[in-house]
Formats: structure tokens, C-alpha cells, sequence
């Protein structure tokens, strides 16, 4: 498990190393001459953290509801770094992605009487673009992103 | 912030083990297990949509402690643990 040669190179886990992978190594040459502040440190793992979402969000691609609206929001944020006139932009996309994802928008609030809906409300804060899925997505989105939490957790690159 | 930074300097990089994966997984059954066995009861939805989101904040966790380790592993250049040595490896590929 720890030798990525042997990984499936189609799988989730192996798509995500190798981007992973990529992304580490161009932080990496990046070294400034004053390496380990704290200052550098934490913007390092700010970068890192970023490309661990991006790697992930990326070996999805569009094919899930939580991983498009997470590219979406990847995407709005470089937008804004470079150009802070992108909102029109940004507003447009928005709107295709909740468009895709609430068909059948029926949310719990109107369901009430049912008593979970504070803990779904919850749920819908945790996972990427929640706030726009009927429960039934929730669910679904939910499982399909707890997956690649712990693929990224158990990557090689994780574990180790 | 200063919290993170005062835990990576004291903390000896305490990873998820398979064993808390399981043990959370398991408990997540048997919330699930326990919805199946009787009708459905609400009380035992809202805990496991409660449990399902302790499990993923924990997970959150973890990624940021693994950002945080591979940060300092990336500023390093010494010889360090077995992870630093494979992490290496694979990035000089």
C-alpha cells in the first residue's frame, strides 16, 4: 500500500497522489532563502492545504455536485487574487452549478416535522456546496465526500 | 493561528491510525444497523447525521495536520522520520 508503483492508475487514489504529488513538488522549489519562519511555514501550509482540496477536487472533476461547487470556489479565489473585477464572472458560474444541483429543491425546511433538520442544516455547512442539496443529495454527496477525505488520508502521501 | 503553530512545535505527529478509522466507522454502523432494526425513528437519524458530522470535522482535522507536517517536512533538510524519507523519494521521481 505504501508503493505508489502498485497503485491502480485509473483509481481515485492513485489520480489524486500523482496531482498531489505535482503540486508538493512545485511548493517545494519554491523554497524563499528564509524557509522556516513561522510566517513561511504557515503560508507553505496554507499552499499545501489549498492543493491537497485542489487535487482532490480535480481527480472528481464535475462528476459530483460537493466537487464542482468546491472547484467553483477554487476557482473564484484565484479569479479575485488576479483580477478584482471578476464578480460578474464568478456570479455566472455560481448560478450553473446551483442549476445542476436543485432540480428537485425541495429542502428539509419545508419538510419539517421530521426533527433532523438542525443536524442536516449542519451537514449542509460541512460539505461543499450543501447549502444548494435537497436531503436526498445531501446523503448521497456526503458519503461520496467522506470517501475521498480518507482517500486523501490514506494516499501514500499520507500515510507515509 | 497561535494555537497551531504552539502544537506543531510540541506535537509528535500523531496521525489517524486504521485503528480510529474503524472504531468511527464501525460506530456509524451501528447507528445505521439500529435505523434498519426498528421503525424509523427520528431521534436516531438526527444522531447519525450528528455523528456524520463529527466524523467529517475530525477528518478536516487530520488534513490540516497533515498540511501542517508536510509543510514543515518541505522546509526541512535533514534526514527526519520514515515519512519524510518516502515523501522525498517520491518528489525526486
Amino acid at each position: 500500500m505504501n508503493n505508489p508503483h502498485h497503485l491502480n492508475p485509473t483509481s481515485l487514489k492513485s489520480r489524486f497522489t500523482t496531482r498531489f504529488l505535482r503540486a508538493l513538488t512545485k511548493i517545494r522549489a519554491q523554497k524563499p532563502i528564509s524557509s522556516s519562519s513561522p510566517t513561511e511555514i504557515f503560508r507553505r501550509y496554507r499552499r499545501i492545504k489549498v492543493a491537497a482540496d485542489k487535487s482532490m477536487a480535480y481527480s472528481v472533476r464535475s462528476r459530483r455536485i460537493w466537487s464542482r461547487a468546491m472547484l467553483w470556489k477554487l476557482r473564484s479565489r484565484s479569479y479575485r487574487r488576479q483580477d478584482p473585477c471578476s464578480g460578474r464572472r464568478s456570479g455566472k458560474t455560481n448560478q450553473a452549478i446551483m442549476k445542476k444541483s436543485s432540480n428537485e429543491n425541495t429542502t428539509t425546511r419545508r419538510e419539517d416535522g421530521v426533527g433532523f433538520v438542525e443536524e442536516a442544516d449542519e451537514l449542509r455547512q460541512l460539505v461543499p456546496g450543501g447549502e444548494t442539496m435537497n436531503l436526498c443529495n445531501l446523503l448521497d454527496e456526503t458519503a461520496h465526500y467522506i470517501k475521498c477525505l480518507t482517500t486523501q488520508l490514506f494516499s501514500p502521501i499520507g500515510k507515509g | 493561528m497561535s494555537g497551531r503553530r504552539s502544537r506543531s512545535k510540541q506535537s509528535s505527529v500523531s496521525s489517524i491510525t486504521d485503528n480510529q478509522i474503524t472504531d468511527l466507522v464501525s460506530k456509524l454502523q451501528h447507528l445505521i444497523l439500529e435505523l434498519r432494526r426498528r421503525r424509523f425513528d427520528k431521534v436516531s437519524t438526527s444522531k447519525v447525521l450528528q455523528e456524520t458530522c463529527n466524523y467529517i470535522r475530525s477528518l478536516h482535522r487530520e488534513v490540516e495536520d497533515l498540511s501542517d507536517r508536510l509543510s514543515q517536512l518541505l522546509a526541512s533538510t535533514d534526514g527526519g522520520s520514515d515519512q519524510a524519507a518516502i515523501i522525498r523519494s517520491l518528489l525526486m521521481q
